[in-house]
């Protein structure tokens, strides 16, 4: 039977406590206090929802062979293109076959819970025999408003098949409706909202009732059937007001972690999913319910198999590791709400050119180098002739992946002079485990934290922006590994 | 057997502009203001130079690329002329291109020609881009110079097990030395003494090397016409010979393999390697006489103490706090105040370099003359200690 067979998360690690927000920008609009609590999850400045999106798959994939994935679906309300595929991105970052099915899922909140559904009918079809499916957003909100507060960063991932499934599925039933609780023109950066008492009264505390009691008739269930209900809700109030109107117990109400990241957008649904996959017992089912511009509700039985241990941070590793921004301007440079100079240096530019870029698709954006096959020696950059000076072999070479391999501080420093946006610009060669050296930048972290042969791992991050032509720019950043308890 | 070009090639004339922000010069008043004393110097005419080199490395800044820059301000006649870039090492790459020419036989005089007019780029420190490949823009860090070399210090300290405190302590004793001695010479940019309190408290660049550790950035320009010792014999009183000129250049394996230790310069020891074999010095420790180093940071300087074997590895920093460098020490360095005053036009720093040794063995410095020195050195560093260039340049008398 079709279903989930891993899953994974991302959260960025910078939380910004809203009491921050609210003692930088209440003076603006006192109501906001209502919001002004617990913390919200912020990207930093080189994360985007693709760069988190990839996190979550490599968090979900570990362990997992990636040539056996034969598509990608990725969802998210803030991709950096209107057109060039975002799923294409990740793909490549994740070195997955060529010869996958591909697309992107956006448009609305919902769009997480489309491609997870689009994944798993493809798969119940027996067109596929796995797919992965990843979601992330980063949406802004205009300085000093709810939505501000509201909105946190994150991403989840589901690799869903036939084989060793943790969680079948088990069927969905859907709402559609042209509901404008808000929008987003396609000229906006920021989202427009009508009023929160009509959106939940006559939105969220319909709609999601009506998705769920709509799924109970059709698969004749009741609502004491599940162990785990999963609807993301903004509002506090209105969360358990649904709760009440559906008559859930508390223990059946998955937590909406508002007080934690806040609303991760069309990630969220599969981000409390993933919690909620991380706690659950084998013969526990679980409803999912999405919400915008209608509903989408699905479920899932919980199989044996959840119980065998694999490595993975999830959601819950993600939210153990966290670094607070005390610093309200900084969130407003990471997530360019105002117009910070960098200096005359950041005017440079980096022209990207497409036919490199396609030459050297793994090479940058896979992180594959090479290894020698007559001495071992594994390249990044990759290399026709062996660097070993005793080796020297000239195009006796295969593909090596960096991307995967952990490695050590070699050496480090923090730039004051480079431009940055979080200066210093903290970069150093790393020693990667296995062989192979490369001098990257290092990103979530502070120089102070670091030390020769610290351990760091890779991660797929924005390398840089060209606001003259409009193209992001990614590449892979060393992160230390932090040992969470 | 190649045997070198010890005592080959004479130095008989050489110029080098005043360095600084030169708000008031545009890029070819550098050259003309380098030929016009360096001619002078020589004491012939601009139709006797029969080729030239020219020095530029960053082209996109002013002087654009080919060998066109330089024919034309001096309005050189139709002679060859070539354009070389070698990062740090142009300068000193430009006198071996006519060094070599003049040892071949293919010419009689040669003009080796560097300049750099960097301070119209509107920001402190060099300029980026257009100094390496598209792939390496797209997966290279973001860095600046002075970061790839405190990369270097961090290994030098984990290495030695030095605090970062002793570290600098020894570091800020270069710097206050080289200012002392720019204090001394006319033609530099920063004129100025310096405590090594200054260099200690001073703004942090590139942990751990501050503002004091970095040199100027600055525009300049130098010269130096060579020919042949009989020749030179028929022009000159005083020659300064060329000794020995040598060029390293990393194979890639410190940025990408995993042998290098990253506390030392790996093309600066083989450079000198060979250009004590060339030269013929057993013992640079007593038999140099005065050193010009790359001091583009403090810790240049002190890892190349190191490599040129002047002080055994791990040891520098005892003969630098015992004032071995200074100018009244055993072995005075940077005796016109190095990079660190003259600021560091690329293509005209190695050349600026062997302008102060020619002129100590002349005797011709003034205030910070040198007693009685017979061999002088000079080095230049290109790129970063990941990934370098390395050019020796030793010239003698007699």
């Amino acid at each position: 039977m079709a279903g989930i067979v891993s899953y994974g998360g991302y959260i960025p690690r910078y939380r910004l406590n809203r009491k921050v927000i609210f003692k930088a920008m209440g003076w603006l609009n006192p109501g906001s206090a209502a919001y002004a609590r617990g913390e919200k999850s912020v990207a930093n400045f080189d994360e985007d929802s693709i760069s988190m999106g990839t996190a979550a798959a490599i968090d979900c994939l570990t362990g997992f062979d990636r040539s056996q994935a034969e598509g990608l679906y990725f969802a998210s309300t803030t991709m950096p293109y209107k057109e060039r595929l975002s799923a294409g991105i990740i793909a490549t970052a994740l070195n997955l076959p060529d010869a996958i099915r591909s697309a992107d899922f956006s448009n609305g909140l919902r769009s997480g819970t489309t491609a997870l559904i689009s994944a798993l009918e493809t798969v119940e079809a027996g067109r596929a025999k796995r797919m992965l499916i990843c979601a992330a957003d980063s949406r802004l909100g205009k300085t000093g408003t709810p939505q501000e507060m509201l909105f946190g960063d994150g991403a989840a991932a589901l690799l869903v098949g036939n084989d060793d499934v943790i969680a079948e599925f088990q069927g969905a039933y859907f709402l559609s409706y042209d509901f404008v609780d808000h929008y987003r023109g396609d000229l906006a950066k920021y989202d427009r909202s009508w009023e929160e008492r009509w959106i939940r009264d006559e939105g969220l505390e319909k709609f999601i009732p009506a998705a769920i009691n709509g799924l109970l008739k059709k698969y004749d269930l009741k609502i004491t059937d599940f162990a785990r209900v999963i609807y993301p809700c903004d509002y506090p109030a209105a969360h358990k007001k649904i709760a009440k109107i559906l008559s859930l117990e508390g223990s059946q109400l998955q937590g909406t972690m508002m007080n934690e990241i806040g609303d991760t957008g069309a990630a969220h649904p599969l981000v409390m999913l993933v919690k909620a996959l991380e706690d659950a017992s084998p013969g526990e089912k679980i409803l999912v319910v999405s919400f915008g511009n209608g509903c989408e509700a699905l479920f899932f039985e919980v199989t044996d198999e959840i119980g065998k241990p694999k490595k993975r941070n999830g959601i819950g590793g993600y939210l153990k590791r966290k670094f607070e921004l005390t610093n309200y301007e900084k969130y407003l440079v990471f997530r360019d709400l105002c117009q910070a100079d960098l200096g005359l240096r950041a005017e440079e530019d980096i022209w990207t050119r497409w036919s490199l870029l396609w030459r050297n698709r793994k090479v940058i954006f896979g992180l594959v180098g090479n290894r020698c096959k007559r001495c071992g020696t594994p390249h990044y950059p990759p290399q026709r002739v062996c660097a070993n000076p005793d080796c020297g072999a000239i195009d006796e070479i295969e593909d090596y992946t960096f991307a995967d391999k952990p490695g050590n501080i070699f050496n480090f420093t923090g730039d004051m002079l480079a431009a940055s946006f979080d200066p210093p610009a903290i970069h150093g060669q790393i020693d990667f485990d296995g062989g192979g050296r490369y001098w990257f930048d290092f990103t979530d972290c502070t120089l102070d934290e670091l030390n020769i042969g610290m351990r760091v791992e890779m991660s797929f991050r924005k390398r840089y922006y060209d606001d003259r032509r409009n193209i992001h720019g990614y590449f892979w950043k060393a992160v230390p590994i932090k040992e969470v308890e | 057997m190649a045997t070198g070009i010890k005592d080959k090639v004479v130095i008989i004339g050489m110029g080098c502009t005043r360095f600084g922000e030169r708000w008031d010069t545009n890029a070819e008043d550098l050259i003309i203001e380098a030929f016009v004393e360096c001619l002078e110097d020589a004491g012939i005419e601009k139709k006797e130079i029969q080729a030239a080199w020219w020095g530029c490395h960053f082209d996109q800044v002013n002087y654009g690329k080919a060998a066109v820059p330089l024919s034309t301000t001096l309005k050189l006649p139709f002679i060859p002329v070539t354009r070389v870039d070698n990062w740090c090492a142009t300068g000193t790459e430009a006198l071996r291109g006519a060094c070599y020419a003049v040892a071949s036989g293919a010419y009689d005089i040669a003009l080796a020609l560097g300049a750099e007019k960097l301070k119209d780029t509107g920001y402190g420190g060099l300029p980026g881009g257009g100094n390496t490949s598209q792939i390496n823009l797209m997966i290279k860090p973001n860095y600046t110079a002075p970061a790839g070399f405190a990369l270097m210090a961090t290994r030098y300290m984990a290495k030695y097990k030095i605090s970062p405190d002793e570290l600098k302590r020894a570091l800020a004793h270069i710097s206050v030395k080289s200012h002392a001695n720019g204090l001394l010479s006319p033609k530099a940019h920063l004129r100025r003494l310096i405590t090594e309190e200054d260099v200690i408290k001073a703004p942090m660049i590139a942990w751990p090397l501050g503002l004091y550790d970095c040199c100027g950035v600055s525009d300049g320009g130098a010269a130096a016409i060579v020919t042949t010792p009989e020749i030179a014999r028929s022009l000159k009183k005083d020659p300064v010979l060329v000794k020995a000129l040598q060029i390293s250049v990393t194979s890639g394996e410190e940025a990408i393999y995993t042998s290098w230790d990253g506390s030392y310069v790996m093309t600066t020891t083989q450079a000198a390697k060979w250009a004590y074999e060339e030269a013929g010095i057993k013992n640079p420790r007593e038999e140099i006489s005065l050193m010009e180093l790359h001091d583009c940071f403090s810790i240049t300087e002190l890892s190349t103490y190191e490599d040129l074997g002047i002080c055994p590895r791990g040891t520098a920093m005892k003969d630098i706090m015992d004032g071995f460098f200074d100018l009244d020490g055993k072995l005075p360095t940077q005796s016109d105040g190095g990079l660190k005053c003259f600021g560091h036009p690329i293509g005209a720093s190695g050349l600026r370099m062997l302008y102060e040794i020619y002129n100590q063995l002349l005797g011709r410095c003034g205030e910070r003359q040198i007693k009685d020195p017979h061999l002088g050195l000079t080095h230049n560093l290109g790129g970063l200690p990941s990934g370098s260039v390395c050019s020796i340049a030793i010239l003698g008398r007699e």
